[in-house]
Order: structure tokens, then sequence, then C-alpha cells
């Protein structure tokens, strides 16, 4: 009664995940896993409540620097410090959403922005980021006795924490609230009018995605063991809205395949096209926008549904 | 103000919705000037009057999707002036909108499960399976076929034609079982067998509740309201049953260039008269 349905591709994602490192640089799939994460956890807003958050990198860089602090500093165990970084995202996320979503539409995504440019000062001036520097040398530390510095053992820990994050996210878009938040994407007024006080789902809502955002950020600097402020810069928020469009808004899976995309890109391009990674990724949004705007995942599931539909009639 | 008071006849059921002196300004505009106006429980109550003449701010104002200027909303005895609009719904005055509000993307039956999972006190509980609202499915499904809705249960409500969506939000609406139902043009944009359909179904679920709307088709506002205000210009022009309405030169002359043969049809000699030509005065 209380399960939710194991999909096809959830098990074959799953799967891929244990034997990838065989062929795989675990660091690229642990990076990826971490965006992946992270637009998961903004698609939550946009795709299933319908906000648009321009400033989801600090909720990122936030616990990106919480967890690469509490590590290295106070020296707290692993866990410890991913469970700092998540509560310290949510809590940056409970007052970033309390005020953002009194306006609507574009007004709260420049509300958000403005309130995460602002964090991105306060961690640039701020003494413990060692601003420009970045956190250098985050120990990974270990887990249940397991050491982490192995490539391979901190793998299978972001694997897990990746997993368990995402069934999270799937169980909310099912979970009676998530039905509330699919109503109010699709016509806030009528909710209010049916009694539920929508600031308050969109509050929850915002919590809970800035909370895993914050995930992603935390395991981020236990992959590369040093936060930066390239992880509460703007750019980061537009990313990962570049990753949840490409990959399908509103899709389950989507976030994921943008992210991974996104980040090989930049991984392989890197290499090759060097500064023009930038002007590449702005000719994929462009297309993406002009092209197919249900993104990859999206576009697909139409397709299917079309398929289907002709079959039958 | 040349509204008419109600006479206070004791045969008259208690009032279930009373505004005072009820006002709206925007930025100088006075979209709603005084209105008193009196819903009488068990009633079907029209709202009409020409363009702009503030109906749909009223219904706003009551719904408390806007705050009152000046004025006082009182509902079953209590206050809602300063009340917030999910509070309001939740006392029992739900409204609909002037364009259909269903959501779009969702299934037919999950639209009408939206209103009715309020009532479970789950909707918080994101850990919850969604499988937790199956229990409400033969609810949503006993209120679909009060619309004649059954067979579309699984459609995705935008592929709905247009009359079939009114349908839905009426059962939307009727599924938090609403003591006041505020319908905004229910049969606004409807061919002919459409409004008729509407108009049954107004009818059949008015029993047990109160009902106000704003009406354009005067055949429905004769067919099945009880009681009808005119507003114009945001005041209370006149009030009573239709055919003391439709006598009034008043109301006859706030319709501009409407003779009173267009806008009311003959006379019609029963409250349920369908002799009246279905003329629409055009929104």
């Amino acid at each position: 009664m209380m399960r939710t349905k194991l999909s096809w591709p959830s098990v074959a994602g799953v799967a891929l995940l244990l034997v990838a490192p065989a062929v795989v640089y675990p660091v690229l799939v642990m990076k990826v896993l971490c965006f992946a994460l992270f637009a998961c956890a903004f698609n939550l807003l946009l795709g299933f409540t319908g906000l648009l958050s321009f400033g989801h990198a600090a909720f990122l860089g936030t616990a990106a620097y919480l967890t690469g602090h509490a590590l290295k500093v106070w020296e707290v165990p692993t866990l410890v410090g991913l469970i700092l970084g998540t509560v310290g995202a949510a809590a940056l996320g409970w007052v970033i959403g309390s005020l953002a979503i009194r306006r609507q539409g574009i007004y709260f995504a420049m509300v958000t922005l403005a309130l995460a440019q602002l964090v991105f000062f306060v961690l640039m001036q701020a003494p413990f980021t060692h601003g420009d520097d970045g956190l250098q040398g985050v120990p990974r530390g270990t887990l249940f006795g397991i050491d982490l510095t192995n490539d391979y053992a901190l793998y299978y820990l972001v694997v897990a924490l990746f997993v368990g994050a995402f069934w999270l996210i799937r169980r909310t878009i099912d979970s009676p609230f998530g039905q509330i938040l699919k109503a109010i994407r699709e016509n806030e007024p009528r909710v209010v009018s049916l009694g539920y006080d929508v600031a308050r789902y969109k509050l929850i809502a915002f919590v809970l995605s800035a909370a895993l955002a914050g995930l992603a950020g935390a395991t981020k600097t236990l992959v590369f063991n040093f936060a930066t402020l390239g992880d509460a810069h703007w750019h980061m928020s537009g990313e990962v809205v570049l990753m949840t469009l490409l990959g399908g808004m509103g899709t389950v899976f989507g976030p994921v395949v943008g992210a991974a995309l996104i980040v090989t890109l930049q991984n392989e391009l890197a290499v090759v096209a060097g500064s023009l990674v930038t002007v590449i990724m702005g000719a994929i949004f462009v297309v993406c926008v002009l092209a197919f705007r249900r993104g990859i995942v999206g576009e697909g599931i139409a397709l299917y549904r079309r398929m289907i539909g002709e079959k039958v009639g | 103000m040349q509204g008419q008071p109600l006479p206070g006849d004791a045969h008259d059921p208690p009032p279930i919705l009373e505004t005072r002196g009820l006002v709206k300004e925007f930025r100088g505009f006075i979209a709603v000037n005084g209105v008193d106006l009196t819903v009488r429980r068990g009633h079907i109550h029209a709202l009409i009057g020409p363009n702009g003449a503030g109906k749909t701010t009223c219904f706003n104002l009551l719904t408390k999707f806007l705050e009152p200027t000046r004025g006082t909303i009182r509902f079953k005895g209590e206050d809602i002036t300063r009340a917030a609009p999910q509070a309001v719904a939740r006392r029992g005055m739900v409204r609909s909108f002037q364009i259909s509000s269903v959501f779009p993307h969702l299934s037919v039956r999950d639209n009408v499960r939206v209103a009715l999972q309020r009532e479970l006190g789950t909707s918080f509980h994101f850990w919850k399976s969604g499988r937790t609202l199956d229990s409400l499915d033969a609810r949503a499904m006993e209120l679909l076929e009060s619309v004649g809705l059954e067979k579309f249960a699984t459609m995705v409500a935008v592929e709905l034609p247009y009359g079939r969506k009114r349908a839905l939000e009426l059962a939307t609406t009727l599924a938090l079982d609403p003591e006041l139902m505020l319908l905004d043009e229910p049969t606004q944009g409807m061919g002919h067998e459409d409004v008729d359909r509407v108009m049954e179904l107004i009818k059949q679920v008015s029993a047990n509740r109160t009902i106000l709307m704003v009406e354009h088709n005067m055949k429905v506002v004769a067919g099945i309201c009880d009681r009808i205000t005119v507003l114009a210009r945001g005041a209370v022009l006149a009030e009573g049953d239709y055919a003391t309405v439709s006598a009034n030169p008043a109301v006859i002359e706030a319709y501009m260039g409407a003779e009173s043969e267009d806008l009311f049809g003959e006379e019609p000699t029963q409250a349920t008269s369908t002799r009246v030509p279905a003329t629409e005065v055009v929104s």
C-alpha cells in the first residue's frame, strides 16, 4: 500500500550507477550525480510547483562552504558535515523562500536572484571562505570506518545519497503534498478558492528544494575536497536552469539527463574549446528553447505518447 | 443609491451572506460603491448588470480575493471582512471563476481529488505515498457522475470540450460541499445545449445550499433564480424576483440601447418559463 512502484528506468539507472565505475572515471560520475541532484531539487520548484528560482546557487554554495568548514576546521565526522550543510541550506531556504513567495512570476525570480547575490557577496567577504582562493583541502574523512579518500568508497556513498534524495523527490511529487503543488502550478487562484493556504505549500516546497540543493553542494565539497565561490555565483543558478530545461522540466528524469549532458560536455569541451565553452552552452540553450521546449526527456515522452496514440486510434 | 432594501418578510429565509456599504476603490476609480447585498439561505441569487457594473469585483470582494476599501461582509453571521480567501473557502463559501478554472494538466478525476483531499488533512505530508489518496476515488467518481463526466475520468482536463470543463469545475466545487457557492458566469461562452445542461445542473446542486451567481444569460436568470440583484456603476440598481426586476424602468435604461423585449423577452408566465429567448447581454 505504501510502496512507491519501482519503474524500470529507476531500476536500470541504479544498476547502471553500480557498475559505472568499472568503465567511467568515478569522480566524473560523482560530479554528474551532484549536479543531477541539484537540478532535480531545482525541478521540484520549477517543474512541479511552477516557481522559477534564479538563486539556487546560494543553497549549493552555502552548503558547500558550511560542510567544507565543518569538516576542515571543526573536524566533525563526515556524516555530520553533510547534515550541517543540508540543514544550513534549508534554513537559508526558509529565509529566502519566506521573502520570495510574496511575489509571483518574474518578480519571484528577481527576489531570489537579488537575495542569492547578497549571499554571494557575504561569502566573498567572509574570512572563513578564503575569498577567491576558495576553501581548499577539505578532508573526506571516514564513514562507518570506511576511508572515503578512496574514490570508489566515496562513489558508493554518493550513489546512495543520490538515490535516496532522488527517491524522496519522486515520493514528494507523488504524495498528497505533491498533488497540491501540481495544482498550484496549474492554477494558483483556484487552489486558494478551494481553501488551501498556498503560501505554506510554496514555502515547504522551497525549503525542501533548498535542502536538497544543499545536499548536492555538501556532497560536491566532499568529492572535490574544496568549495569555491563559483558554487554560489549566479552563473551556477543559470546553469541549473539550463540543465533542467535541456533535460525536460516537469519530468522526473529530465534534470538528471540534462545535468549529465551539460557536465560531460563541459568536461570534454574544456580541453578542445577552452573559453568557448560558455558560448557553446549559450547556443545549446537557444536551440533548446527554440526547437524542443519540452527538453530531451519531455520530447521523448511526447513522442512515445504519439506512437501509442497512433497504435490505438 | 436607488437600491430598494428587502422587505422584512417573515417568510424569507434567514440571510447567509450580507454586505453593508461595501466599497472598492482602485486609485480613485470606484468599482463597487456602497453595495448592500443580502443573500438568503437556500436561494439561487443572481447578480446581473451591464458590462463594468462591478459584478466580478463584487465576487472578488466577497471571496476576499480583493480587500474591500470600506464596508463589512458577514457570512453565516460572522464578520469575514478581513479574513484570508482560503479561510473563507474553508468556512463554506467556495467560488468559481469567470474563465474556466480547471487544473488543465491533471486528469479529470485528479481535478476533483485536489478538492476532496483537503478533508484528509494529509496535504502537507510530502513523505506519504500518493496511493493514500485512492480512498477518495469512489467519492470522486460519484461527483463526476453527478455532472455526467464519469466517462472522462482518466482524460487530461485540458482536452475536455469547454462545456465539460465548466461541469468539471462545478464537480470540483461541489467536492467541498459548500454551503454557499459563488459561480462567476457559469454559462459564459456556451452553446444552447450546454447552457441547458449547466442550468439543469445548477438547479440540481442547489438543493440544500445557496448559490450566488453572476450571469448574463437572461434565460438562465429567469429560469432558475429566486432573487436578482441588478448592479450598475458599482451600486445596486434594483433587487427582487425576475418579474419585479425586469419591469423596472431603471433597469431597462441601464442596459443602454437594449429594448425591453430584447433584453427580457416577453414577460415569463412561470419562473421556469423556457419561452424567454436566450438573448445574451454580450459581456
